[in-house]
C-alpha cells in the first residue's frame, strides 16, 4: 500500500487496526486474526455480490465513525458494512451480538436435518463448527422439519436440498466461473430451493467449484461419496500440469490412493484458485499428481486427528501474532 | 379545514379521464412548474410542506429527494411504489382506480423536480385492471402533450410506462421493487448502497409511495407553506386511511391529520361506529404491521389523552402502548374477534410473503406460524407464549429488510397486550375452539415480557 | 407440448414489443414479469418450453426465467382451471368470514383449496391480502375482483363462469 492512501483506523473488541478505506468490517477483522472474526456462512470473498444473508455475521458498531460517533441503532452484516475511520466494533465483547448469533444458528438449524453422523461434509462443515461454537445442544423446534428428494445434478455432483441453508454461494460461482448459468434459487421463503427446475446435468470445466464453497453437505462430489470420514484421509498439497486451471489442488489419500481432490482452502474456508473438473473429478491416480507435502491442517480441526506436525507453518503473519 | 387535497373532485363524474381531470383545475401544477419553477424550486417546496412518506415509513419526503446522487452523465430514474400490498390497507387502489391522472401529474412533478426522463409506476400484477385503467390515463396524457419529448415547450423530456409486478409482498420494499423491475426475483438488496446512489440499473433512484406523489401535486399548486397549515405538528397535510373490519362503514377517507382516532371510528362521516353495536375490542391504525392496540388505548394514550390520527400520537407511547400511522390501513376489531386467531392469520401472511434469503425471516416467520396454529386450534402450551417472544425478538432488527420486523411487531404486541387470552387458549383448549375470550380488562400499562 | 409448437400469436408478439419497449435497450429482462403474465393468459400455465420460449424472446438464460416464475405467487407452472377462484383469506377478510366462503366453495365444487374441478373449469386459491380489505370477504376471477362476498354471489357468479364459453384467465 502506499503511502498517501490514508487508513482508516477500527477498534474490534478493543484491538485497533489500521484498514484501506472501503474494506469492511469481517475483513478488517480477519487481519486481526483469531476470536475476533466473526463467523461467515454465505460470505465468500472471491465472489462478488456474496454475503449479507445468513445474519450469522452480524455486529454491533459501538461508534459509527470519528466524525458521526453515535452508534448504529441495530447490528450490522459485517460482510456487507464498509469500515468508517474511527469506527469502533463489538463482536465477542457483545451481548447483543451473541444473543442475536444464537438466534441464527437455531433458525439455519431449525429445517437442517443434522444428519452429520451419514453426512460426508461432517467433519469440514461450517454450519457443524458454526453449532458448534455458538448454538445449543438442545432446541425448541418440534415440527416436522422440511425436506426434500435428493438430486444428480450432473454425473459428479448430487444435490441434498435438505442440508441446504440458501448462502447462494453456489449460485454466484455459477454465474462468475461459467458463461451459462443452469441452475439457481427456486420459489420463495422457506420453500425457496436450489435447483435447475427440470432435472437437468450441470455440465461446465468449472461447475465442480460449488462442491467447495458449499458450506454445508448440500452438494457432495459423486466421486467421495460414502468412501470415507474425512479425517480418515490425508490432505496432501499437490499440483498438476492442466492446461484449463491453476491446479492448485488438495488430494486426499486414503493410504496410497487419491480418495478425492479438492481446491485448496484458506483459514476461513474459502478457495482463491479454483480448479477444473478434470483436475477435481478425473485426476484420481497418484501419478497424475505432483506431491507437495502434508497440507496444514487447523489443529482445532477433526481432520488434524493423527495429524503431527512439527512447527506449524506460518500462514498469515498476523494470524498467529499472539 | 375540511377541505380535502386529493380527492376534492373524487365525485365529479368522468374525473378519472384528461377532459374531465382537466377541466378541474387538473395539470395546473404541471404547467405553473414547468413554466415558473425550477426543480429545486419544487424539492424546496416539498421540503416546507413537510410532507412524509405515505408508504408506512413516514420519512419526510423533500429530505429522500435531496438524498439522490446526480453524477455527470448518468441518467436517473424515479419510481412509484403502487405495490400496495399491506394487508388492512387498499387506498393506492382506491386514488389509481377513480383519479388517475391525479398521479400522473404527480409523477410529472417529482420526475421533473428530480431530473428524471424515464420514470416507472410498479403496480402489484394483481391490480391489473387497474393497470388498464393507468395505461389509458398514461395515452390520454402523451396525447394531450403532458408526456414525451419537450412537455408544451418546456424543454423537459418525460417518458412514463407501468409495469407489473406478480404477486410478492416484498416488492414493495423499494430495493425489492427495483429488482423486481429489473425482471429479476424480488429479493431485497442490502443495504447500502441505498437507491439514491444505486437503484434501478445500478443508477441514482427516487422510490415513493402513491400518495405521496399524489400529495406534490397540491403542495405545487398551493405552496409548500399552505400544505403544511393542513394538518397537526409535524403530521402535516391530509391522509389517506383506508378502514376495514368491524365497522359499519368501510372504506377509504382523506382525512385531516389530527381528528381524534374517536371521531374517525364513532362519527358518520367516516367509519360510522362499530357494526352490530358491538364493543370495540382492538385496533390495527396502520396495516397489518403495526403493533395492535387494546381498546382501552385506541382513543386514549397511556397518559390518558386523546389519541389523534397523526404519526406522532399513533406513535405515543412507543411500542409499549402506542402504534404507528404507518399505511393507513385500519383495521378494527369487535369483542367477537379472536386475537390468537388473528396474530395465527398476520403470521402466516408474513410466512407466505418472505422471500426466503435471510435465515431469521426464512426459518423464523414459518416456526412462529406454527406455534401461533397451534395455540389457536388449543394444542399449544404455556411455554410455546415465551417461546414466540422469543422467536419474534430474535427476527426483530436482524433482517436484511424491513419484512422481519414486520413479522416481528404483530406478534409482540399481541403479546404484550393480550397475553392473558394467549394463556387462556392454553388452560381452555376445547372451549378456545368454540368461544372467544372477549375482551381484556383495562389494566395497568406495565409491559409484559418488555 | 414440442418447442416448435410454442409461439404467441402475432398481436400477442406485438405486445410483448410493447412491453420491452418501455425499457431502455440492453434492459429487456425489465419486461420479463410483464412477457409471463401475457404468455401466462395465453398458455394457461407457464410449462417449462414456455418458460424456456420466454428466455428466447427476451434473450435471457432459462433459469432466469424459472426463478422469476416461481418467486410470484401470481404464476401457475402446472396447469390449473380455465377459471382460477382465488379467495383472500387475510386478517380483514378472515374476520369477514373468508373462511366460511373457502368451505363454501369448496363444498359446492367438491374441490379443496388448490385443487382443480374435474372438468378443468375451476381452481379454488386461497391467496394473502388483495387490497379489498374495506369490501370483504372477496375473490379474485382472472382480473377482476368480486367483492362483498356471500354464498348466493358466489352461485351467481360460478354459473356466469360456466355458462360463458369465453370464461377464461382473463375472467368475464
Amino acid at each position: 500500500m502506499s503511502e498517501t492512501n490514508p487508513k482508516f483506523k477500527v477498534t474490534i473488541d478493543g484491538i485497533e487496526v489500521e484498514v484501506d478505506p472501503g474494506t469492511t468490517i469481517l475483513n478488517a477483522a480477519r487481519m486481526i486474526g483469531g476470536d475476533v472474526v466473526p463467523p461467515a456462512m454465505c460470505y465468500y470473498s472471491s465472489l462478488e455480490g456474496s454475503g449479507g444473508k445468513c445474519r450469522t455475521c452480524l455486529v454491533e458498531v459501538s461508534k459509527s465513525s470519528e466524525k458521526d460517533p453515535r452508534p448504529m441503532p441495530k447490528l450490522v452484516a459485517s460482510c456487507f458494512t464498509p469500515i468508517m475511520d474511527g469506527m469502533e466494533v463489538k463482536n465477542k465483547s457483545s451481548e447483543k451480538v451473541i444473543d442475536a448469533r444464537a438466534g441464527v444458528v437455531e433458525m439455519l438449524l431449525i429445517n437442517h436435518p443434522l444428519d452429520c453422523p451419514v453426512c460426508d461434509q461432517a467433519g469440514e462443515c461450517d454450519l457443524q463448527n458454526l453449532a458448534y461454537e455458538h448454538g445449543k445442544s438442545t432446541t425448541r423446534y418440534e415440527f416436522e422439519r422440511r425436506t426434500f428428494d435428493k438430486v444428480d445434478i450432473g454425473e459428479y455432483i448430487k444435490l441434498h436440498m435438505t442440508r441446504c441453508i440458501l448462502c447462494y454461494r453456489c449460485v454466484y460461482t455459477a454465474n462468475q466461473l461459467t458463461d451459462k448459468r443452469e441452475h439457481g434459487v427456486l420459489k420463495r421463503g422457506d420453500a425457496a430451493e436450489i435447483g435447475t427446475f427440470i432435472e437437468k446435468n450441470l455440465k461446465n470445466d468449472f461447475i465442480g467449484n460449488v462442491i467447495d464453497v458449499c458450506p454445508v453437505g448440500a452438494l457432495t462430489d459423486k466421486t467421495f461419496r460414502f468412501r470415507s470420514r474425512v479425517w480418515y484421509t490425508k490432505p496432501m498439497d499437490a499440483h498438476r500440469a492442466c492446461k484449463c486451471c491453476s491446479s492448485k489442488a488438495v488430494v486426499w489419500m486414503i493410504g496410497d490412493e487419491i480418495a478425492r481432490v479438492t481446491a485448496r482452502k484458506d483459514q476461513y474456508g474459502e478457495v482463491k484458485e479454483f480448479i477444473c473438473n478434470e483436475c477435481r473429478f478425473e485426476k484420481k491416480e497418484k501419478s497424475d499428481w505432483i506431491i507437495e507435502g502434508p497440507r496444514h491442517i487447523e489443529r482445532s480441526s477433526v481432520i488434524s486427528a493423527n495429524h503431527y506436525e512439527v512447527d506449524a507453518p506460518v500462514h498469515t503473519p498476523l494470524l498467529n501474532k499472539a | 379545514m375540511d377541505r380535502k387535497l386529493l380527492l376534492e373532485h373524487i365525485g365529479v363524474e368522468g374525473i378519472h379521464t384528461h377532459d374531465v381531470y382537466r377541466k378541474q383545475g387538473g395539470y395546473k401544477a404541471v404547467e405553473k412548474a414547468l413554466k415558473s419553477m425550477s426543480p429545486d424550486d419544487i424539492v424546496e417546496e416539498v421540503k416546507k410542506s413537510g410532507l412524509r412518506g405515505r408508504g408506512g415509513a413516514g420519512f419526510p419526503t423533500g429530505m429522500k429527494w435531496s438524498f439522490i446522487a446526480k453524477p455527470e452523465g448518468v441518467p436517473r430514474h424515479f419510481l412509484c411504489n403502487a405495490d400496495e400490498s399491506e394487508p388492512g390497507t387498499f387506498k393506492d387502489r382506491y386514488l389509481m382506480e377513480k383519479i388517475p391522472h391525479l398521479l400522473i401529474e404527480g409523477m410529472i412533478l417529482s420526475s421533473y423536480a428530480l431530473g428524471c426522463n424515464q420514470s416507472y409506476i410498479y403496480i402489484r400484477g394483481e391490480y391489473m385492471y387497474i393497470l388498464q385503467i393507468l395505461e389509458k390515463a398514461i395515452a390520454e396524457a402523451y396525447a394531450n402533450g403532458w408526456l414525451g419529448k419537450n412537455i408544451k415547450g418546456s424543454g423537459f423530456d418525460l417518458e412514463l410506462a407501468v409495469s407489473a409486478g406478480a404477486g410478492a409482498y416484498i416488492c414493495g420494499e423499494e430495493t425489492a421493487l427495483i429488482e423486481s423491475l429489473e425482471g429479476k426475483r424480488g429479493n431485497p438488496r442490502i443495504k447500502p448502497p441505498f437507491p439514491a446512489v444505486k437503484g434501478l440499473w445500478g443508477r441514482p433512484t427516487v422510490v415513493n409511495n402513491v400518495e405521496t406523489i399524489a400529495a406534490v401535486v397540491p403542495i405545487v399548486n398551493e405552496g409548500g407553506d399552505a400544505y403544511a397549515q393542513f394538518g397537526i405538528g409535524r403530521s402535516t397535510g391530509t391522509k389517506l386511511i383506508s378502514a376495514a373490519g368491524n365497522i359499519n362503514k368501510p372504506g377509504v377517507y382523506e382525512i385531516n391529520m389530527g381528528i381524534t382516532v374517536e371521531e374517525f371510528i364513532y362519527s358518520d362521516t367516516y367509519c360510522g361506529g362499530m357494526k352490530n353495536g358491538k364493543k370495540l375490542k382492538a385496533c390495527v391504525p396502520g396495516g397489518s404491521s403495526v403493533p395492535i392496540l387494546p381498546h382501552y388505548l385506541v382513543c386514549k394514550t397511556a397518559a390518558g389523552e386523546d389519541r389523534l390520527m397523526s404519526y406522532e400520537s399513533l406513535a405515543d407511547g412507543g411500542f409499549v402502548t402506542g402504534s404507528m400511522l404507518g399505511s393507513g390501513g385500519f383495521v378494527v376489531y369487535d369483542e367477537d374477534q379472536c386475537i390468537v386467531r388473528n396474530t395465527w392469520n398476520f403470521t402466516r401472511f408474513y410466512h407466505h410473503e418472505s422471500c426466503g434469503q435471510c435465515s431469521p425471516c426464512r426459518e423464523g416467520t414459518g416456526w412462529m406460524e406454527k406455534v401461533l396454529h397451534r395455540l389457536d386450534y388449543g394444542h399449544g402450551k404455556m411455554e410455546d407464549i415465551d417461546l414466540l417472544w422469543d422467536i419474534q425478538r430474535k427476527i426483530e432488527g436482524n433482517t436484511i429488510c424491513p419484512l422481519g420486523d414486520a413479522a416481528a411487531w404483530p406478534v409482540a404486541a399481541a403479546i404484550r397486550h393480550f397475553r392473558e387470552e394467549f394463556e387462556w387458549h392454553v388452560n381452555e383448549p376445547k372451549l378456545c375452539i368454540t368461544k372467544n375470550y372477549g375482551l381484556v380488562n383495562e389494566k395497568k400499562f406495565e409491559p409484559v415480557n418488555a | 407440448m414440442s418447442q416448435e409448437n410454442i409461439q404467441l400469436p402475432e398481436d400477442l408478439l406485438q405486445e410483448v414489443g410493447r412491453q420491452i419497449a418501455k425499457f431502455p435497450e440492453g434492459m429487456q429482462k425489465s419486461a420479463l414479469l410483464n412477457v409471463l403474465h401475457i404468455a401466462q393468459a395465453h398458455f394457461g400455465h407457464l410449462s417449462e418450453p414456455v418458460m424456456d420460449y420466454v428466455a428466447r424472446l427476451l434473450h435471457i438464460l432459462p433459469i432466469e426465467v424459472y426463478e422469476v416464475a416461481t418467486f410470484y405467487s401470481m404464476y401457475d407452472t402446472v396447469p390449473v382451471g380455465k377459471v382460477k377462484l382465488e379467495v383472500c383469506r387475510t386478517g380483514p377478510c378472515m374476520i369477514e368470514g373468508a373462511e366460511k366462503i373457502v368451505s363454501y366453495i369448496e363444498h359446492k365444487l367438491g374441490i379443496k383449496d388448490g385443487e382443480t374441478t374435474a372438468d378443468g373449469m375451476f381452481t379454488l386459491k386461497t391467496v394473502e391480502c388483495l387490497g379489498a380489505c374495506g369490501y370483504a370477504p372477496m375473490l379474485q376471477a382472472g382480473e377482476k375482483f368480486h367483492e362483498h362476498l356471500t354464498e348466493a354471489k358466489v352461485d351467481e357468479l360460478i354459473e356466469k363462469y360456466r355458462n360463458n364459453p369465453k370464461a377464461n384467465y382473463l375472467g368475464l
